[in-house]
């Protein structure tokens, strides 16, 4: 379905919409050159004119228009990981809908409607859940609209609603061959009484689910006319550029702005809690004023330290025992029985969730209330903290939720920082008009909101037949959830659960096992990244086991099938993935396989990495096959564009990616010093979906974990030697 | 005053010239299909053709577009492009989508250049652009299929 007819708002409606900016879900895109296509795509949308003719509206989620439209209300951002084709997927599918007549708009924040189910009161996307809390909720509001089209139907012909069935957006009666359209119903409909219980299909018969529905943004996205937040343009919007601290803690002394304001363009420039503000009439005029300012920074509370100063803490305080994540049967006896004891340490640095689409917000101040649009992952967030900044209740934070050119948990941060700041300039300008705060790639990758750095140490003890008898685990690293919203929910007893998600609940079945943590705090800001804890657990554990296969002469597939005799979803994917790589036969000389299996987000995900290690040691990843267990496929491609591409956002990391402090100051600032991954390395990819009829779990994540480990394991398997510091050098030692 | 022609059509707008082409493209001809990732040619996402070779836009200063053709994505009419734009379609490329106005002007000017590139003249031609939804497999699979449909 193009984008054009998701959102077929004409350029007139638009401008008409833009005029009454701030009722409902209009957003407002003004267009001032004759040059201006109808750029008209994407979410948050809705004029007032689609509203109105809304005639059948049974629930939040599903509207159905005597124009024959089914509108999907997204309460999740689509940023990537296709919400805005999932989502639509599964009440499609409960309503017997046709694909092509399915639009797509994002829902407003009200957490009393569009809350995450598995977050309580609170409306937000992450944690691979957008599908895994709305299959359910979806399916119900699907069935509720058909329901009353049916019944609408059967008084209408006077027949029984068990006589009528509904195929693809067509209501028939076959008996007396009589049929009506959703549209030419939906009025009739809409004074049904709304059913309190409704029929769910058998998964036997679905006909979307588990099917290929093409991607609803794919169009739009191909063609330009995509709106994200950077294109949103009202006719009297000023652009904001911040210059922030150069260090993390150093403060704002004193500024001068003589010369800045001398640069075309520039209509303020003032002082706001996180740095010194410019506004001008466009980007580029913002940014020379910014290049002019002179700024005096107090540096004296700045964070001085590097990261090899940090690390060296870590492996400091790695020495004495930390908090018990788990613990099961007598580690130190077995330690003493042991007839070998094996250890490993691994470090991992900091690393920049690096989106394509910088963080950037538009605000604009009203009387008693205020109307932003951006990406807003956590919607109920982003709300409480701009009513927090403005003194406003929050209900009076209108949020716009856009297309986000990329998150990878960044967007979610826990103080909205980004927002806060458009917040903050807002307030500090006076101004009612439109804002768009925008943040260039550096100031993007030096703000912080990283991957924690961190440091693991492992120590297994074999008996003499080559069994792990214990496992140790110890792990050193920032806690991402103390001091947010999640902290109570999810950090007991000083165990910052994302800290050791894939340790502490370890599959394999090992005698005697402890995990404990050191959770130090730093002035560094840090943040969830794609896959959060999994990022380092399953990399550690994973390449930790190889080398434990290794040093006792068992193949790596093997000794994992003996330890997860008790778990038939890790032993469903790891086996699918050794079968579809081949594994055990000969990729020839300089070759290797490598392979990891790892649960997150309570999805089932098995990497096999093949690598050729050359001459000179330089090496490459040639081909990863994937096999995922993610319960029932909602929509197969999406889930292979997702373990394709959480596969590659954490071969980049594996393979290229590093955020390093010097003295305090942030090394990188842009892609030539924040290296990511590029086409030409990019393995094939090969993914295989385990059938499944299990409620559906996340795909956004649980692809990234697998492959740094798989990818060490398969160099091991060339060279014998295991790498232990990310990322992995150019050349292997 | 700078006079530039977009997509063949004249515009003329107050802007320094020295600003980037990029940012005359987006905040005064309003065209943003044309995207800002990085600002120092290191991420492809500003591809735009001037005199119909590709170039990164971020970079470019307007006064060195003057008297030239300048395409975005919105004014791309080639057969290239269009069978480029289907094979997307057709594969579903685009996950975020903010990199792909740029993976789609490189790509067209790949199979302007090469008619059926296998898969290392795509490696070399696309590396300069960065896709962080890394849909790479897809960007690989869609130009070989605009390929074969141009045949």
């Amino acid at each position: 379905m193009p984008q054009s007819e998701l959102i077929n708002l004409s350029r007139r409606n638009f401008l008409k919409a833009g005029v009454v900016s701030g009722t409902g879900l209009t957003l407002g895109i003004y267009f001032g050159s004759s040059l201006a296509e109808e750029l008209t795509s994407g979410p948050g949308h809705a004029s007032a004119e689609l509203a109105n003719q809304a005639q059948l509206e049974p629930n939040a989620f599903v509207r159905i228009g005597t124009d024959n439209s089914v509108t999907i209300i997204a309460k999740h951002i689509e940023f990537g990981q296709g919400t805005h084709t999932g989502l639509p997927t599964i009440v499609a599918e409960e309503l017997d809908a046709a694909w092509d007549q399915i639009k797509v708009e994002s829902a407003p924040a009200d957490a009393s409607r569009y809350n995450n189910l598995h977050w309580g009161p609170y409306q937000g996307t992450g944690g691979s859940s957008a599908i895994a809390n709305s299959y359910e909720q979806l399916r119900n509001a699907g069935a509720t609209a058909r329901a009353m089209l049916i019944n609408a139907a059967a008084k209408l012909w006077e027949v029984s609603p068990e006589s009528i069935l509904i195929q693809q957006g067509v209501v028939l009666h076959k008996e007396s061959n009589r049929s009506l359209k959703f549209g030419e119903l939906a009025e009739l409909a809409s004074k049904e009484k709304i059913p309190e219980k409704v029929t769910l299909k058998s998964p036997n018969d679905y006909v979307y689910i588990g099917k290929q529905a093409a991607r609803t943004d794919t169009a739009s996205k191909s063609n330009g006319t995509a709106i994200f937040t950077q294109d949103i343009q009202f006719p009297d919007m000023l652009t904001a550029v911040v210059a922030h601290p150069p260090r993390f803690g150093a403060k704002l002394k004193s500024f001068d702005a003589t010369n800045a304001k001398k640069v075309a363009g520039v209509k303020d420039i003032f002082a706001i809690p996180s740095g010194v503000a410019v506004l001008a009439k466009n980007f580029w005029s913002a940014k020379k004023a910014r290049d002019a300012l002179e700024i005096q920074w107090d540096e004296s509370n700045s964070f001085t330290k590097s990261s090899q100063d940090i690390l060296n803490e870590y492996k400091t305080l790695a020495k004495k025992p930390g908090a018990t994540a788990y613990s099961n049967g007598s580690v130190d006896e077995a330690f003493k029985q042991a007839n070998e004891t094996i250890s490993a340490s691994y470090e991992f640095p900091f690393l920049a969730h690096a989106t394509m689409e910088p963080m950037n917000c538009v605000i604009q101040l009203n009387n008693d209330s205020c109307e932003l649009w951006y990406g807003s992952q956590t919607q109920s967030g982003d709300q409480f903290a701009v009513a927090q900044t403005l003194g406003l209740a929050p209900e009076k934070v209108k949020i716009n939720t856009l297309f986000a050119g990329g998150s990878f948990g960044r967007r979610a941060n826990p103080t909205g920082d980004y927002v806060v700041e458009a917040a903050n300039i807002a307030k500090a300008s006076k101004l009612s008009t439109p804002i768009k705060l925008v943040w260039t790639r550096e100031d993007d990758t030096l703000a912080g909101y990283y991957r924690p750095l961190n440091y693991h140490e492992l120590k297994a003890a074999v008996d003499a037949t080559g069994t792990i008898t214990a496992w140790q685990h110890r792990i050193v690293g920032q806690s991402i959830l103390t001091g947010t919203a999640f902290e109570e929910m999810l950090v007991k007893d000083g165990i910052d659960s994302t800290s050791v998600e894939g340790a502490a609940n370890l599959p394999y079945s090992i005698p005697n096992m402890h995990v404990d943590l050191h959770s130090p705090t730093l002035p560094v800001p840090i943040q969830w990244w794609r896959s959060v804890g999994h990022t380092h657990t399953a990399l550690s554990t994973e390449v930790f086991l190889d080398e434990i296969a290794h040093k006792v002469g068992k193949d790596p597939v093997e000794l994992r099938r003996e330890l997860l005799k008790k778990h038939p979803r890790h032993l469903g994917v790891l086996n699918l993935a050794a079968e579809k790589a081949n594994w055990g036969s000969s990729l020839g000389k300089n070759r290797g396989r490598g392979i990891a299996v790892h649960k997150s987000f309570n999805s089932y995900v098995a990497e096999v990495a093949e690598v050729t290690v050359n001459e000179n040691r330089t090496f490459s990843v040639d081909k990863v096959t994937i096999a995922v267990d993610c319960g029932i496929a909602i929509n197969p491609d999406v889930i292979r564009a997702q373990m394709e591409g959480g596969m590659g956002y954490g071969l980049c990391a594996t393979l290229s990616s590093a955020i390093t402090l010097k003295d305090g100051y942030v090394e990188q600032s842009n892609f030539n010093g924040y290296q990511v991954l590029r086409m030409n390395q990019m393995p094939e990819v090969e993914v295989h979906i385990v059938e499944s009829n299990e409620n559906p779990t996340g795909v956004g994540e649980p692809g990234t974990p697998p492959i740094a480990p798989a990818v060490i394991n398969a160099i091991a398997a060339v060279t014998g030697k295991f790498h232990h510091t990310m990322p992995l050098p150019n050349k292997l030692a | 005053m700078v006079s530039l022609n977009i997509n063949n059509k004249d515009i003329s707008f107050e802007v320094d010239e020295d600003t980037p082409l990029l940012w005359a493209i987006r905040d005064e001809a309003h065209l943003t299909g044309t995207k800002y990732g990085c600002g120092l040619a290191l991420c492809g996402a500003c591809t735009i053709y001037l005199d119909n070779q590709p170039i990164r836009s971020c970079i470019t200063p307007v006064a060195a577009a003057v008297g030239k053709k300048i395409t975005t994505i919105e004014g791309l009419e080639s057969k290239e492009s269009q069978a480029i734009q289907q094979a997307w379609k057709k594969l579903d490329v685009p996950q975020c989508g903010y990199c792909q106005s740029g993976q789609i002007m490189s790509a067209t000017a790949l199979l302007k250049n090469n008619k059926s590139p296998n898969d290392n003249d795509i490696d070399a031609f696309m590396s300069g652009n960065i896709c962080r939804c890394v849909t790479y497999v897809r960007i690989r699979a869609a130009i070989k299929e605009a390929a074969k449909n141009l045949v």
